[in-house]
C-alpha cells in the first residue's frame, strides 16, 4: 500500500489495466512523450510503446471520433481531452455517436471507451481551464459520468470505467490532482460505477457533493460542529439516489454542493429526486451551494466563484435553522 | 534564388467508359470479368429500382423521409467490388449499392428509413457500419476502425464515403489529418455530386478539384469519373494497393451527380436548372453500362426488360417483408441505452412514468389521493 496522489493513483490504474488487457490503449494530445500536461500518463509510452500510448494531432473531435472507431472494432480506447474547456469540439462525436451507438444499432456496435478529462477550477489556470460541465454530459442518455474525489476512489472507479461496456466520461478534479494523498492498495480493486460513498455519518443534515468540492464540504462540516452526513456521489450518472434517499430520510435536511453553475446543474436533479423520494421526511427546503450562473471568472476571482467552506457552512446553517 | 518552387503537383483524372460509349482498352481491358459485370449491373438496376419504389412508398405515406441514391450507384458499388469482404465500408446515406454488393440486406437500409433502429443492426461479418446522418462524422470512425486493424497487425483497411458538403466539416479535416499523420490505412472517397441539399459545390470547395484536398494532407489522390464503373474500380484498385502496402491513406474524388432530390422532403426544382439535370441524365452510370454490355454482345434489351421485371418483383418482396416486420416492442426504447440498465431506467421502463408521483408507486402516501 502506497501513499499516492490522485495523479499517481490514475497512473497506477492505467498501468495495471494495460498490463492485463492489451485492448486498452491511450490516445490524446501530449499523452505520450510528455506524459500528459498533468503527468497522469507519465512513463506509460516508454513502458507500453508508442503503439499503445499515442500522441495524436491537436483535435478533440478527432480524438473522440477515432476512439469511437477503435471501440467499435473491439478495442478499449482511453482518450484524454486535455481540459474540460476543450471538450466542446468533441460534443458532437460524444452525443451524436458514442452515446447512441448501442441504441441505434440495437447492440450490433458498442463504444466501450473511457474519456479522461481534467475538470474544475482552483488551480489558477488560464481561461477555459476551470469549468465544470458534468451536467451537459449527464443529461445525454447513453453516457456514464464519473468524478472521483480522491486517489483511492479514482483508482477503483477508473478500473471499473475501463472495463465498462459503455462510454464513460471520467472527470478528474485537477484541484486535487496533487493536493491530497491517500493510501492506495497496489492490489487490484474496483469501485462500482453508480454507487455513492457515505464519507461521514450524521443525523442532523445531509450534504451531497462530488469531485473536489467534497474536500471543501468536509472542512465546512468540521467547522459546523453538528452531526452531519456527507455523501460523495462519485458517479453523476447513473446516480445513486438510494444512498441519498436513505440519508435524507434520516436527516430530513439536505445541502447540495457543486462547482458548476446552479441553473440546470446536477444539483437540480438531486434536489428534485429528493423532493420525489423524501417529501414527507423533509424538515427544510433542499439547499444548493454552487458556482454562480456566470462565466467562470479568470483566476484572480475564481475563489469568489467556487463554493468554499465558509459558503457551504452558511448553506448548512441556513438549512439547519429553517 | 530567393524564391523557389516548393511544390508542383498534378491531379490525375480517370475515365475508362465515357458517356458516349468510348471505352479505353488500355486501362479497361480485363478490369472486370464479364460474369462479374453482369452481377454488378444487376445490383445497380436493383438499387435504382429500390429508389423508385421507396420514393413511391414515401409519397403514399408508407415510409419516412428517404434519400434517393439515383445517379450515384457506380461509386460505392465499384468500391465495394474492389475491396476485400472484410475491409470496412463506412458510409453515409448514398451508398446503398455498395452495401447491397457487400451483402447487407436491403431490408436493413429500408428499415432504417422506416423509423426502425433494427435496420442499423448490421450483421458483424459484413464489416459495414450503419448509415451516418450528421455529415462527415463517420470519417473519423473509419479512421478508428482502420487504426484498430493496424493496432492488431491485420491487413484490413477502411473505405469511407462522404459528399462534397462534408468536405466543409471540421471532422473531414480531422479524419484526413489523423489518418495521414498517424499512418492509418483509410481510403477517403468523396462522392462529389455537386449539391449539398440546395447549396452548390462551389460554396463547399472553390478549388478546381475536391481531390486536391488530399494533397494538403500528403495523401496521393485521384479524380474519377464516378459515373463510370470501370474508372471507379480502376481507381479503387490503385487506392487499395497503396493503402494496404504502405498502411497510409488515399483520397478519391468520384465525380457524379445527384439525379434526384436530396431526400423525399426536398424539391430540387427550387434551386437548380432542369437543363443541368438533363445533361447529367445523359451520363447516367446505368445507361452507360447497359449500352456497353449490349455493344459487347453480352446483354440485350430483352434481358434488360426481364431483369427490370425481376428487380421490381424482388423490391416489392423486400417492401412486403419490411412492412410485415413485427412492430418493435416498447421496452426497446430503453433496452439498448446501456448494456446493464441503471435502476432509474428500469423504473422508467416498468412504470412508464417520469413524473414525480407516478414514477415510484411506493412513494404514494395513498394511491387514491392522486388518481
Amino acid at each position: 500500500m502506497a501513499n499516492l496522489t490522485l495523479v499517481q493513483a490514475i497512473n497506477l490504474a492505467l498501468i495495471q489495466e494495460m498490463e492485463k488487457d492489451d485492448r486498452v490503449m491511450l490516445l490524446g494530445e501530449d499523452v505520450g512523450a510528455n506524459g500528459g500536461v498533468f503527468r497522469v500518463t507519465e512513463g506509460l509510452q516508454k513502458r507500453f510503446g508508442a503503439n499503445r500510448v499515442v500522441d495524436t494531432p491537436l483535435a478533440e473531435s478527432g480524438i473522440i471520433g477515432a476512439s469511437i472507431g477503435l471501440a467499435m472494432a473491439g478495442l478499449r480506447p482511453v482518450p484524454e481531452i486535455q481540459f474540460e474547456g476543450f471538450l466542446g469540439p468533441a460534443y458532437d462525436q460524444l452525443c451524436s455517436h458514442a452515446a447512441r451507438m448501442r441504441t441505434r444499432t440495437r447492440g450490433a456496435f458498442t463504444v466501450p471507451m473511457t474519456v479522461r478529462v481534467p475538470v474544475g477550477g482552483g488551480i489558477h489556470a488560464p481561461e477555459l481551464h476551470s469549468d465544470s460541465p458534468e451536467a451537459f454530459y449527464a443529461h445525454q442518455p447513453g453516457l456514464k459520468v464519473v468524478m472521483p474525489s480522491g486517489p483511492y476512489d479514482a483508482k477503483g472507479l477508473l478500473i471499473s470505467a475501463l472495463r465498462d461496456p459503455d462510454p464513460v466520461i471520467f472527470f478528474e478534479p485537477k484541484r486535487i490532482y496533487r493536493a491530497i494523498r491517500e493510501e492506495v492498495p497496489e492490489d487490484e480493486y474496483t469501485i462500482p460505477i453508480g454507487k455513492a460513498r457515505v464519507v461521514c455519518e450524521g443525523t442532523d443534515l445531509t450534504v451531497v457533493s462530488w469531485g473536489a468540492s467534497v474536500i471543501q464540504c468536509m472542512q465546512a462540516i468540521e467547522a459546523c460542529g453538528r452531526s452531519i452526513e456527507l455523501i460523495d456521489l462519485r458517479t453523476i450518472y447513473p446516480m445513486d439516489m438510494e444512498t441519498v434517499e436513505q440519508s435524507v430520510s434520516k436527516t430530513g435536511r439536505c445541502v447540495i454542493v457543486h462547482e458548476a453553475p446552479r441553473t440546470c446543474g446536477v444539483g437540480s436533479e438531486v434536489a428534485t429526486q429528493i423532493m420525489e423520494k423524501c417529501f414527507l421526511h423533509l424538515e427544510a427546503p433542499v439547499q444548493r451551494v454552487t458556482g454562480f450562473d456566470t462565466i467562470m471568472p479568470y483566476y484572480k476571482l475564481e475563489l469568489e466563484y467556487l463554493p468554499d467552506a465558509a459558503r457551504i457552512q452558511r448553506g448548512i446553517e441556513d438549512c439547519l435553522a429553517y | 534564388m530567393p524564391i523557389t518552387n516548393a511544390l508542383t503537383t498534378t491531379i490525375e483524372r480517370v475515365s475508362i467508359l465515357d458517356e458516349h460509349g468510348n471505352f479505353d482498352e488500355k486501362l479497361g481491358k480485363g478490369l472486370i470479368p464479364d460474369a462479374d459485370l453482369l452481377k454488378l449491373y444487376e445490383t445497380m438496376v436493383t438499387c435504382r429500382m429500390m429508389d423508385e419504389v421507396a420514393f413511391k412508398l414515401q409519397r403514399s405515406g408508407r415510409m419516412g423521409t428517404y434519400p434517393q441514391n439515383m445517379g450515384q450507384e457506380a461509386n460505392s458499388l465499384g468500391a465495394a467490388y474492389a475491396l476485400n469482404k472484410d475491409d470496412w465500408l463506412v458510409t453515409c446515406y448514398r451508398e446503398n449499392c455498395g452495401l447491397m454488393w457487400r451483402g447487407v440486406p436491403i431490408d436493413s437500409i429500408l428499415l432504417h428509413w422506416m423509423g426502425d433502429e433494427r435496420g442499423n443492426a448490421m450483421p458483424r461479418p459484413h464489416h459495414a457500419t450503419p448509415i451516418a446522418v450528421p455529415i462527415g462524422t463517420q470519417m473519423l470512425h473509419a479512421t478508428g476502425l482502420a487504426w484498430a486493424a493496424k493496432y492488431r497487425g491485420q491487413k484490413q483497411i477502411a473505405c469511407t464515403f462522404f459528399g462534397d458538403g462534408a468536405t466543409s466539416e471540421g471532422d473531414f479535416h480531422e479524419a484526413c489529418n489523423f489518418a495521414a499523420n498517424l499512418d492509418i490505412p483509410v481510403i477517403f472517397f468523396c462522392q462529389n455530386n455537386f449539391w449539398a441539399i440546395s447549396v452548390p459545390g462551389r460554396i463547399q470547395c472553390s478549388a478546381p478539384t475536391v481531390a486536391q484536398r488530399g494533397i494538403a494532407y500528403g495523401m496521393p489522390c485521384l479524380q474519377l469519373d464516378g459515373n463510370d464503373l470501370f474508372a471507379v474500380v480502376y481507381g479503387m484498385r490503385k487506392a487499395i494497393e497503396h493503402t494496404r502496402t504502405t498502411g497510409k491513406p488515399f483520397f478519391i474524388e468520384g465525380v457524379t451527380y445527384r439525379l434526384g432530390d436530396h431526400t423525399t422532403a426536398d424539391d430540387a426544382r427550387r434551386y437548380r436548372d432542369q437543363a443541368e439535370v438533363d445533361a447529367w441524365k445523359g451520363r447516367d452510370p446505368i445507361t452507360r453500362l447497359r449500352n456497353y454490355m449490349i455493344k459487347k454482345g453480352i446483354w440485350s434489351d430483352a434481358k434488360d426488360a426481364a431483369l427490370r421485371e425481376a428487380a421490381e418483383a424482388s423490391c416489392m418482396a423486400t417492401i412486403e417483408r419490411c412492412e410485415q416486420v413485427e412492430h418493435p416492442v416498447r421496452n426497446d426504447v430503453f433496452n439498448y441505452t446501456f448494456a446493464d440498465l441503471p435502476t432509474d431506467l428500469l423504473t422508467q421502463r416498468e412504470t412508464g412514468h417520469t413524473h414525480s408521483l407516478g414514477q415510484d408507486p411506493s412513494q404514494l402516501p395513498s394511491a387514491s389521493s392522486v388518481r
